[in-house]
């Protein structure tokens, strides 16, 4: 018997596997910074965190009697993701709650891949702020022997992210130091408090530089957040508004994490040039308003998660038809 | 050296190094021929011959039949036996005459060359079409019809489409190499007919030789350019030649001369030389046989001749045969009998066997966006795939859909197999159903 699928009869290498799996090890050189600077206790969140996704995705599509594809590869990246948002002294639970969250509510009973609307981390990561605020944001642990723990000490506050730091104790010394190249340099490297996965700048670049090269994340939206962040950030700066300058920012909270990993999520991002670049900007605006002017310090999972609402507008951008008269 | 070039399109390997360097070869006839009466677009052809009549090489066996319709011509001598219902190579069974073939007075045309000198261009146009000529490069639009845009459309510019960006064919390549002087004159008879101010020759990058060789021939044809492309799929398709070429593009549901342009393939700027110069209908054509198979081969053959008939000529299947495609991987379509006939519009006959087959499993749309990378008409394959999931056809159509060509680019770089060319051929359909 000939076989008699349509057209086109070859395909490329691109498959979608290949490309989640691709994020996977793209996350690994942060995972492994991550261990080195918060000990042992990060692998054991993650893979409670990604255990927690793939049990919760097998189970709906068991349940629901859909195909079972909880190796695809994405329901990894949401857990890994997810723990890369929560502090490392979290209590056990707190990744498998968040993963459960991001995958059953945020995923699945949207339609599951491709048809959520926001990226499950981040909103998984929503779900534990408003929840447990206590535990995600008022528990840091210094890295082993970090950057900050004389500052903190300093100030009677044991346990801070330089970001909290600004917020809870913004007082020209502390603002003096965070402004110094020695804590740049911590926040550029890593050695300094945080959640998992958005300690070290550097290790997060060479992770989107391989997604970059490869095509399996646009750095248009990666350049377009960051560099949002960092120049309305600057304007603040310049106008006296923000006390810390812009490199601080960027550096800082979660905006490399965000703007290298969750913004240029595929499913929850435009997918046409001109959406990625509004999408980029607008989202990086955001979180600088919440940062100065909002509640949590952090403001990048709510820019973000924001962003991924106007997607489906963003996406009727589109690109002029051939021959189409403009 | 500067490669011309058009928005989109994708890389696949070009594999045509498989039967690149076999040269044409003239098969001998096989037993019997079966020759649809629906050869190209348009209205098929009427027989005007009786069951038993004896046939000759070229020989008028059906008359055109409408004005989109040129006559058919008997590609063998020996005995007609009437009119059956055969397989179609673009799909289910349609009327062909079938010929048993007299392989001892089946001999190749022979004729004194003439000169074109004192033909009016509708004497040419008249020859073009009483010799059966249609598009080669697959389409098969009736060439006489194309010869004659409307008297407003100025056209500014003659394209030769020698670009073959269909991967793994080569029968237009080795007629560049080959017949490149023949292929020459032709394209000035066409010339002669349209009278544009430009006249361009465009060849992918991947085929230097035939760059080479058109250049040296093309020396005593002072107003021929000829153009190097990128090697890039579908570089052949007229509007994206029109694009690279001119800079300019075809308006939406418009033609190429709606630019001022107008596109003919090598194969049919041959055929046009042969009809004017040699009286020679046309009857054969080169089709290239390749994939899994044993000896990849250009072979100039008789149409109607059975695709399995050329399998075996080209050394048979190796490995479990799969797939029997007419044309190529592209665009080229997945046949249920591998005894179709070679039709006018055949560039080329791909085999696939077991492990060349392609099947993906079908996944969710990841939103990667790659589809709309590579999309030659700038459509957004995704999101139009999404409106025919709902059977919003309008919202399809806003978004452009009739504007696909059926490229398959967009299939071919998504990673979850979405078989969105399908999707496109349906929603068009059904919305061509509609406006009716
Ligand atoms: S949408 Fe049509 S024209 Fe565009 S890449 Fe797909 S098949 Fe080709
Ligand atoms: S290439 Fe496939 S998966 Fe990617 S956006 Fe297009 S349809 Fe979706």
């Amino acid at each position: 018997m000939l076989q008699l699928s349509p057209a086109p009869h070859i395909s490329s290498s691109k498959n979608m596997e290949k490309i989640m799996y691709g994020v996977v090890l793209a996350l690994v050189p942060a995972l492994v910074g991550s261990v080195y600077f918060f000990g042992w206790r990060v692998l054991f969140l993650t893979a409670l965190s990604v255990l927690s996704a793939l049990i919760t995705e097998w189970t709906f599509q068991r349940v629901t009697h859909r195909e079972i594809r909880c190796f695809d590869g994405s329901a990894i990246i949401t857990g890994i993701l997810l723990a890369f948002n929560i502090p490392v002294n979290s209590p056990w639970w707190i990744p498998v709650a968040g993963s459960f969250f991001a995958i059953f509510v945020v995923k699945q009973v949207f339609g599951g891949l491709g048809y959520n609307i926001f990226n499950p981390a981040l909103a998984g990561r929503a779900f534990l702020v408003a929840s447990w605020p206590s535990l995600m944001t008022g528990n840091w642990t210094p890295p082993i022997g970090g950057t900050l723990s004389g500052l903190s000490n300093l100030d009677g506050i044991t346990q801070a992210t330089p970001l909290t730091l600004l917020s809870l104790s913004p007082r020209a010394s502390v603002i003096h130091a965070l402004n110094s190249g020695t804590m740049l340099k911590a926040l550029f490297v890593g050695n300094t408090g945080g959640c998992l996965g958005e300690t070290s700048a550097l290790l997060l670049l060479i992770g989107a530089l391989f997604l970059f090269a490869m095509r399996y994340a646009d750095w248009r939206i990666s350049v377009s957040y960051i560099g949002s962040v960092f120049a309305f950030s600057g304007i603040l700066y310049l106008l006296g508004i923000n006390t810390v300058n812009p490199t601080f920012h960027i550096l800082s909270g979660g905006v490399m994490l965000g703007g290298l990993f969750m913004a240029t999520d595929m499913v929850t991002s435009p997918v046409t040039l001109k959406g990625r670049w509004i999408f980029g900007i607008a989202g990086g605006l955001l979180c600088v308003l919440f940062r100065t002017w909002g509640g949590y310090p952090e403001g990048v999972s709510y820019s973000i998660l924001i962003m991924n609402m106007f997607v489906p507008l963003l996406d009727r951008l589109q690109p002029r038809v051939y021959g189409r008269s403009k | 050296m500067r490669l011309l070039t058009f928005k989109g399109g994708v890389h696949p390997e070009d594999k045509k190094e498989l039967a690149g360097f076999a040269p044409i070869e003239r098969i001998k006839p096989p037993e019997i021929v079966y020759l649809p009466l629906s050869q190209h677009t348009g209205v098929p052809s009427k027989p005007i011959i009786e069951k038993k009549d004896e046939v000759e090489v070229g020989m008028k066996i059906a008359e055109s039949n409408g004005k989109l319709s040129v006559p058919l011509h008997s590609s063998v001598a020996g005995v007609y036996m009437g009119l059956v219902n055969y397989p179609h190579p673009l799909g289910g069974r349609k009327l062909a005459m079938k010929i048993k073939v007299d392989p001892e007075r089946t001999e190749e045309w022979k004729s004194e060359e003439k000169e074109v000198g004192t033909l009016s261009n509708k004497d040419i146009i008249k020859i073009v079409k009483e010799s059966g000529i249609v598009g080669m490069g697959g389409a098969a639009f009736p060439t006489f019809f194309k010869m004659q845009p409307p008297p407003d459309k100025k056209i500014a510019d003659l394209i030769i489409n020698g670009a073959e960006c269909e991967p793994y064919l080569t029968a237009d390549y080795r007629l560049m190499i080959e017949r490149a002087e023949d292929i020459l004159k032709g394209i000035d008879i066409i010339r002669r007919v349209i009278n544009p101010d430009r006249v361009w020759i465009a060849i992918e990058s991947n085929k230097m030789d035939a760059v080479e060789r058109m250049k040296e021939v093309s020396s005593s044809y002072p107003s021929f350019n000829i153009s190097i492309h990128k090697t890039k799929y579908p570089q052949g398709s007229e509007k994206q030649l029109v694009q690279a070429v001119k800079r300019q593009e075809v308006p939406e549901g418009g033609l190429p001369f709606d630019a001022g342009a107008y596109v003919q393939n090598i194969g049919t700027a041959l055929a046009v030389y042969e009809a004017v110069c040699y009286s020679k209908p046309l009857y054969e054509r080169v089709v290239t046989v390749t994939g899994s198979v044993r000896d990849p081969s250009n072979f100039l053959v008789p149409i109607g001749t059975p695709f399995d008939y050329l399998i075996e000529e080209a050394g048979g299947v190796i490995g479990t045969l799969m797939k029997v495609i007419n044309g190529g991987p592209m665009m080229g379509i997945a046949q249920v009998y591998p005894e179709v006939p070679v039709i006018k519009g055949t560039t080329g006959i791909l085999i696939q066997n077991r492990e060349e087959v392609f099947s993906g499993i079908v996944g969710p749309c990841i939103r990667c966006a790659a589809c709309i990378d590579v999309c030659p008409m700038c459509l957004m394959p995704t999101e139009i795939n999404k409106s025919i999931e709902t059977e919003n056809f309008d919202k399809a159509e806003e978004m452009g859909v009739l504007s696909c060509m059926e490229c398959g680019g967009c299939a071919y770089v998504c990673p979850s197999n979405i078989p969105l060319v399908q999707q496109f051929k349906y929603a068009k359909n059904e919305i061509m159903k509609r406006r009716k």
